[in-house]
Order: C-alpha cells, then sequence, then structure tokens
C-alpha cells in the first residue's frame, strides 16, 4: 500500500489501483455525512477532485493520485456514509482507477514514510 | 495557539477528556470530544448532555427602584415586555439597533431584586457598554467569577436532582436560586438544544467539581460545540452572527413571537425600543423575507452562504442559507435562511447552488426535530 501527502492510500490491484483515506484523514475529518463518487468511465487526470466528502465540519475533495480511467465505484458508501469513519483502509475504499501509465505510484510514501509524514 | 485565548474554568477538564479544542469568540472552547459529534449529539436528544458555556456573559441589572425599575429601564432596548415578567421567570429577547435589526440576543430573568441577563460570548463587550450608556440609572454588573454550564436532554432532570432536589418542580424558563454541595447555584429551566434541561451558574472554583458530579452519571456525557451547533439547528434556533445580525429584524428572522402584545402597536407599552417604528411597521405589514427552514433533497447539507434560487437554471440569488448541516436525529441535512416572502411558504421548491450545481431544496416548517421542554 502507498500513502499520498493529501492522505489518501493506494492499492495495487490487478491492473487497477483501489483509493481510499487514511485512519488520520477519517479521524480529522469527523463523522463523514455524504459522499459524491464519480462516474465509472471518467478520464481523470493526476489532481482532478474527484470525490466529495462532507462530514459534520466541513466539505472535503479527494483528488485524483494518478492519470487514469475510473472503472469501480463504492455504492455503498452513498448509502451508508458513515462506513468512512468505521472502515477507512478496508471497507470504505473509494473508488478504483485503471492508470494510464504504468509506474506512477513509485513516487509515493510507503507505510513507515507516511507514518513519519503524519508524526 | 494564541495566548490571548481565554480559558473558561473547565479548561483543564476538556483537556483531560480529550477534546479537541478550538478558538470560538475569543475562547479556547471544545468543540468536540472522542465520542464524536455525531454521537454527542444524539446522547443529548437520548440521554443528557453537558455543555461548558462560560464563555457567554452573565450579567446582573439593579436599579434603586429593584426590579421593576431595572425591568422599565431595560424595555428601552429590547421589545420584551420586561414589567409583567413575574419573579423566578425568564425571557428570551433581543437588542435592537435604529435600523430594527438584532444587536444580539439574550435571556433576562426577574430574580426579586434585579434582573439577570445571559448574553453571546461574541456579543459581551458590546451588549455590557450598551446597558452601560443607555441604562444611566441602573448598575450593570458583570459576573466574571461564576461559570455557566448546560445540562441538556431527557435525563438531565433526574441527574440534577440528585444535586439539587427541588429543580425538579421547575417548569420551562423558571430560574431559581439554590444552596448546593458546589455553593450558591443559580438555576434556570432553559437551553439551547431544543431538549429539556438546565443552565446551572456556579462559582468558578466549584465549576470542575460540579462537571465531575454531573459527568460521573451513566447518562451524562460531555458535548463540544460541533454537537450544540446541530443541536439548535434541528431545534429551529437561530445562531447570532449567522442567522441573525444587525442586518436582520425579529420579524424577518421569525422572531416576532418574543416581542408580547404590550410591546406592540396598541399594546401598553408599544414601542419605545430602538428601530421600533420598522418592526411594528413590518409586523402589521408583513417582512419583505423571512427565514425558513429548508430541507435539501438527497444528503449534501447546504452549509452557509450557499445562494439560493428560484429557478434550476439562471436568474439572480433570491436568497442564501445562513446555517446548514447535517441532522444527526433527522437523519438528513438541513439549513435556514433567507427568501423573499413570496418564496417562503413550506413546500416552496427551491435551488441551492452548491459546488456550481443547483440542488433542489424545500421550504420546511421549523423546528425540523420537535422540542422537548417541560411546560
Amino acid at each position: 500500500m502507498k500513502f499520498t501527502e493529501e492522505h489518501e492510500w493506494l492499492l495495487s490491484e490487478g491492473d487497477v489501483v483501489v483509493v481510499g483515506i487514511t485512519e488520520h484523514a477519517s479521524e480529522q475529518l469527523g463523522d463523514v455525512v455524504f459522499v459524491e463518487l464519480p462516474e465509472i468511465g471518467t478520464q481523470v487526470a493526476k489532481g482532478d477532485e474527484v470525490v466529495v466528502i462532507e462530514s459534520v465540519k466541513a466539505a472535503s475533495d479527494i483528488m485524483a493520485p494518478i492519470d487514469g480511467e475510473i472503472t469501480e465505484v463504492n455504492e455503498a458508501l452513498t448509502d451508508e456514509p458513515g462506513k468512512v469513519n468505521e472502515d477507512p483502509t478496508g471497507e470504505a475504499w473509494f473508488f478504483k482507477v485503471k492508470p494510464t501509465d504504468d509506474g506512477q505510484l513509485d513516487g509515493y510514501m510507503d507505510e513507515d514514510a507516511y507514518k513519519d509524514f503524519i508524526g | 495557539m494564541s495566548d490571548a485565548l481565554r480559558k473558561t474554568p473547565l479548561h483543564a477538564l476538556h483537556v483531560e477528556l480529550g477534546a479537541k479544542m478550538v478558538p470560538f469568540a475569543g475562547h479556547d472552547m471544545p468543540v468536540q470530544y472522542p465520542l464524536g459529534v455525531m454521537k454527542e449529539h444524539q446522547h443529548t436528544r437520548a440521554a443528557a448532555g453537558l455543555f461548558d458555556v462560560s464563555h457567554m456573559g452573565q450579567v446582573i441589572v439593579r436599579a434603586q427602584g429593584g426590579h421593576e425599575a431595572a425591568a422599565r429601564a431595560m424595555e428601552a432596548l429590547v421589545p420584551v415586555n420586561l414589567l409583567d415578567l413575574g419573579q423566578g421567570r425568564q425571557r428570551y429577547g433581543f437588542f435592537t439597533n435604529d435600523q430594527g435589526g438584532i444587536l444580539d440576543d439574550l435571556m433576562m430573568a426577574n430574580r426579586g431584586d434585579h434582573l439577570f441577563v445571559v448574553v453571546n460570548a461574541a456579543c459581551k463587550a458590546d451588549d455590557i457598554a450598551h446597558m452601560r450608556a443607555v441604562l444611566t440609572g441602573c448598575e450593570v454588573e458583570e459576573i466574571t467569577d461564576r461559570a455557566l454550564l448546560a445540562l441538556q436532554g431527557p435525563a438531565a432532570e433526574g441527574v440534577l436532582q440528585a444535586i439539587v432536589q427541588d429543580v425538579a418542580a421547575m417548569n420551562f424558563m423558571d430560574v431559581g436560586i439554590f444552596d448546593s454541595s458546589y455553593g450558591e447555584l443559580w438555576i434556570s429551566r432553559s437551553g439551547y438544544t431544543g431538549e429539556d434541561g438546565y443552565e446551572i451558574s456556579v462559582a468558578s472554583e466549584q465549576a470542575e467539581g460540579l462537571a465531575r458530579a454531573l459527568l460521573a452519571h451513566d447518562a451524562v456525557e460531555p458535548i463540544g460545540l460541533g454537537a450544540r451547533d446541530s443541536l439548535r439547528l434541528e431545534a429551529g434556533l437561530c445562531l447570532y452572527g449567522h442567522d441573525i445580525d444587525g442586518g436582520t429584524t425579529p420579524v424577518e428572522a421569525g422572531l416576532t413571537w418574543a416581542i408580547q402584545k404590550a410591546r406592540r402597536t396598541g399594546g401598553a407599552r408599544a414601542g419605545g425600543f430602538p428601530g421600533a417604528g420598522i418592526i411594528l411597521d413590518q409586523i402589521s405589514d408583513g417582512a419583505p423575507r423571512k427565514r425558513v427552514g429548508l430541507r435539501p433533497d438527497g444528503r449534501a447539507p447546504m452549509r452557509e452562504a450557499t445562494a439560493l434560487f428560484a429557478e434550476a437554471e439562471g436568474g439572480t440569488p433570491i436568497g442564501a442559507v445562513t446555517s446548514g448541516a447535517f441532522g444527526p436525529t433527522l437523519g438528513a441535512p438541513m439549513s435556514m435562511g433567507y427568501v423573499p416572502a413570496a418564496l417562503s411558504a413550506p413546500g416552496t421548491k427551491l435551488y441551492g447552488e452548491v459546488r456550481g450545481k443547483r440542488m433542489p431544496v424545500t421550504v420546511a416548517d421549523l423546528p425540523f426535530v420537535p422540542a422537548n421542554f417541560k411546560r
């Protein structure tokens, strides 16, 4: 699993990358009450805002960590956004993206580096 | 964190309980505890929540002629019938400005020989200066050596009764002074959550002891400002500086109920408060815009400053959201905002622009969640 400075986790699963947010991020957000997911088939570029998360505190975005095509989204989060707080690194993944090019994950942190990053 | 932030007498307890502290109205206040906003909110509605509201201003207004003279003087600042307010009773009201706007909303209690007033933290200094400037025949004393706690929820009565037996006999908006093991307590049966409950003024040095005794009950959890906001919004209550301010009149804000007949046109003491002409005209003729409840379709909250439109496309904004959040008890997002009177009827379909998209929203009755007061 790789990690971004925006507190996303990235997991390679066959030819797609699964994207979610870290435990740390879910704690910072507070109780999540609404999730807006991208449409399947959307072409995204690194840095595009692809998911909107509303917590009891505020709205925030998840950005595409890599260039690619959205192949799957976790519809369960639409009805049960609270899963983001319960199991952020498991059941509450947000979307799967098929990378345009390989090697886009190389620049991201591994778990030890991420732990250092959040201190 | 700025050194200039003030700490309430319960600050150390908040930190010990694991609260996340944030600056609020010049004070370092708990926004949430480890339970989290959603569960804190639900716990308050199901059992009881303890809130530190010590940042609010506690003020005593005394006059030579006792309560009657203080009430008569104060009536020059608020469109409230204070003269007929019974001893041991409290009323909600607001300071108005010459334009009919609201300078602050407050609670005023008749405590026999004086008025006890509770004002918002952010307006405290201005309110006191305003009272001192106008109430020249009165002594306006800011109480700075007492904390203020709110115990809210259906279990509040049982919990507080163990400390002060007589609180069970109080009705909504009753006030009293009681002796206790935590010194003299000034208690009102009121709050700002839509639940039954109490606000308790306690000497600063006794505040932590009292808070710990209340928190020792299984029914009581500490509750932060986050849940306080969603609780008051579900109850349809205004937050000063957001839903009401110097540019909103009480009539626009739907607070006409707080202006008793005696202060309205044809009443025994009609007018006589700042902005009376505008406010009384609006009571007779209606206000051009009104505060309304808003229920967005779907689950996305429409937050403060969201522009409201009458049409799904085009046009200019007809109003704006002044408070918006997800309602944990409602199980849906909820907002309040101002719209033209012609578009204020419950059931009216409007649109709020969220992230560049017009989202449907329906004007709804307030409160979103029925109040649970002891009348």
